[in-house]
């Protein structure tokens, strides 16, 4: 018995090997035509890139705005209760630490000063800074991957850590490496002394400043005085029990607003309430104030969607013309005893292919801009695994609308027409 | 010349179609009544628009009729659904059109293995198959070659490979010398005469082409939309090539 009298799967009463036998000739009719195929392959590649690229960058944007939260590892974030984002800072009391290290829920529970500063430099110029003030016994809150110096050191007089953008962007000259700010240089932070004695790591923030640790009391010097200046409370959980379990139990215990700090994502904490969703997790939360009060989502959200109608433009109407082109030929093939279930096959294939090709070729482009943005630090740029399945979904929708048109047209065209020169 | 004692193959028997509507219904066929036996090779001839084409394509199988019967091995066509009818043309029916219709993006042993694969032959085979019959039509060196780069002779010679090489019971042609040349037309119908003669099978060409109409064993000439006479002496055909020079 040979293979073919084998077969057992069935396609719409065809054996699937049937198919297979055509798949070679519908991709040799495809990569004949060069001058379509590469059209095809470069719209579906221009839609991929501009999708992936744009969805990216927005997701990489909206993940800068939680910046604060990947630089101040905590596990608990509490702040006044109508705060519904990090970089939102709706100052507290002093007092409001000793209420959160109240709770029976609560480990610890540290002081937290967040606020955008400006820095003098040495010749003259003013740049916008994040400060951000850590308890000085625990130093909870700080940077989690030095480079240089020491982070004892910022137990020292006048003392702050600085990221690697600000070792650039607080240097008097950028494009010099040699001008580069370095541990024991000083600038000013309106207009109190700051020295550096480290050089992290962080993630950039939202607004394009550079990262400053210091002391939680000095970040009050450093900032104009008002009534209140405490940011947040930063809190971890009692040992056996969860951040949210905590969270919970500090929301209940002193009526403020409890986040846990944890990757974008649904969280057990996350309510319906009257007022809409409300978030548990502060990285949601920070997102999702993000996408429903500025107008970014809609700006990027066009881009991919023109990506996506530009890719449904250039395919739809390629394709359209490939089986133009070749109608007489898939004519003779129908005349010949083809069936129209076997000859739409072939299309979707054709389809396929130059979908699968042309969304690879985009991902490899979007990769290459990728690194180019990882290595100069910006654009923003994240890409997790949703956005290049859903890019690749688009793409072979896109794909199957093209070869939808030309199966329509197909199935029009009678066998007889072929007749008709 | 002549086998009329072959087996009926094709039986037309009153045979109506109209294209379009109301005022514009076109009367294409009407009361069209033909026979095709094996062994023979049937022409169809006539003035341009007098339903030959039309005529050809309901016997094929890919028109439909509005009344009468077409009877093709003893299977009523028109009684036949949509995938029956597909398969049937794929396994009985060898077609060979005026332009080739070759595809050109693959080589000609490939563009004459088609008919095979429709039928499910594994690739290898079908290829082989095909250069068999390719050397048979004289173009066994070129396999590897693409259509387009053929000469138009050469490329019918492929038309008629892929026609023949599932053996099919009845070969139709349109007009399978109109883009030739005398001396490639003469070629291509002596193939035909090998092909009509050689095996059990029946040849249904129309054409305008009174160069090759020697070829036939019968000829049915057509005008609007009526089977006029059928000629089927080799006598009366040569009566009829003067005729037809005459008019044309």
């Amino acid at each position: 018995m040979d293979l073919t009298s084998m077969v057992v799967l069935r396609v719409h009463g065809h054996p699937v090997l049937l198919f297979s036998r055509m798949i070679g000739l519908a991709l040799k009719m495809l990569f004949g035509d060069t001058a379509k195929y590469l059209m095809l392959v470069a719209g579906l590649f221009f839609a991929t890139f501009l999708i992936v690229q744009q969805a990216s960058v927005f997701c990489g944007l909206m993940r800068w705005t939680t910046a604060t939260l990947k630089n101040v590892a905590a596990p608990i974030f509490v702040v006044e209760e109508r705060v519904e984002q990090v970089n939102e800072t709706n100052p507290m009391r002093d007092t409001d630490v000793a209420r959160v290290r109240s709770v029976s829920a609560v480990r610890w529970a540290m002081p937290l000063f967040s606020g955008i500063q400006r820095v003098r430099l040495a010749d003259g110029s003013f740049k916008t800074v994040q400060l951000i003030g850590i308890d000085a016994a625990s130093l909870a809150g700080a940077p989690g991957r030095m480079i240089e110096g020491n982070l004892q050191d910022l137990r020292l007089p006048n003392t702050v850590v600085i990221d690697e953008l600000a070792t650039q962007r607080l240097s008097s000259n950028p494009d010099d490496p040699s001008k580069k700010i370095k541990i024991g240089d000083q600038f000013e932070i309106n207009d109190v002394e700051a020295r550096v004695v480290g050089i992290c790591k962080a993630m950039r923030s939202f607004t394009g400043g550079p990262y400053i640790w210091t002391t939680y009391e000095r970040a009050l010097q450093y900032t104009p005085q008002s009534r209140k200046m405490l940011t947040a409370v930063i809190a971890a959980p009692l040992e056996g029990m969860t951040s949210e379990e905590a969270a919970a139990e500090i929301e209940r215990t002193t009526g403020l607003r409890a986040y846990v700090n944890q990757d974008f994502g649904s969280n057990p904490r996350d309510t319906i309430t009257a007022k809409g969703k409300k978030y548990g997790d502060f990285n949601t939360s920070t997102v999702w104030w993000y996408v429903k009060n500025t107008g970014i989502p809609i700006s990027f959200g066009t881009t991919v969607v023109i990506g996506f109608i530009v890719g449904v433009a250039i395919a739809c109407q390629t394709f359209y013309a490939f089986v133009l082109d070749n109608l007489k030929h898939l004519g003779a093939l129908k005349a010949m005893g083809m069936s129209n279930f076997r000859l739409s096959i072939m299309l979707i294939v054709q389809a396929l292919t130059v979908g699968i090709i042309g969304f690879g070729l985009g991902l490899l482009a979007t990769s290459g801009f990728a690194l180019g943005a990882i290595e100069n630090g910006q654009p923003p740029f994240y890409m997790p695994w949703q956005i290049p399945v859903a890019a690749f979904v688009a793409v072979q929708i896109i794909c199957m609308l093209a070869a939808l048109m030309g199966i329509i047209r197909l199935s029009l065209y009678e066998p007889a027409m072929v007749f008709r020169a | 010349m002549s086998e009329t004692n072959g087996q009926l193959v094709v039986d037309v028997r009153r045979v109506e179609k109209n294209f379009g509507d109301g005022p514009d219904k076109i009367h294409v066929l009407k009361q069209v009544s033909l026979q095709a036996r094996t062994g023979e090779i049937m022409m169809l001839v006539g003035p341009s628009g007098c339903g030959k084409t039309t005529l050809l394509s309901a016997i094929a199988g890919t028109l439909k009729v509005e009344s009468g019967e077409i009877i093709v091995f003893g299977n009523a066509l028109q009684s036949m659904s949509g995938g029956a009818l597909t398969r049937f043309r794929a396994k009985n029916i060898g077609f060979i059109f005026q332009q080739f219709n070759l595809i050109p993006t693959i080589n000609i042993a490939e563009n004459v293995g088609v008919p095979l694969l429709i039928q499910g032959i594994s690739t290898s085979q079908a290829l082989k198959r095909s250069r068999e019959i390719l050397e048979k039509v004289g173009l066994g060196n070129r396999w590897k070659d693409r259509p387009t780069k053929l000469s138009g002779g050469q490329q019918q010679r492929v038309a008629i490979a892929r026609a023949l090489v599932h053996e099919p019971p009845l070969v139709i042609c349109d007009e399978p010398t109109a883009a030739l040349d005398s001396q490639n037309g003469e070629i291509v119908m002596d193939l035909f005469r090998q092909v009509a003669r050689a095996s059990d099978r029946a040849v249904i060409i129309v054409t305008h082409d009174n160069r090759i109409f020697s070829y036939a064993d019968r000829i049915a000439r057509m005008d609007d939309g009526e089977i006029i006479d059928v000629k089927e002496q080799p006598q009366q055909i040569a009566h009829f090539e003067h005729e037809h020079a005459i008019e044309s």
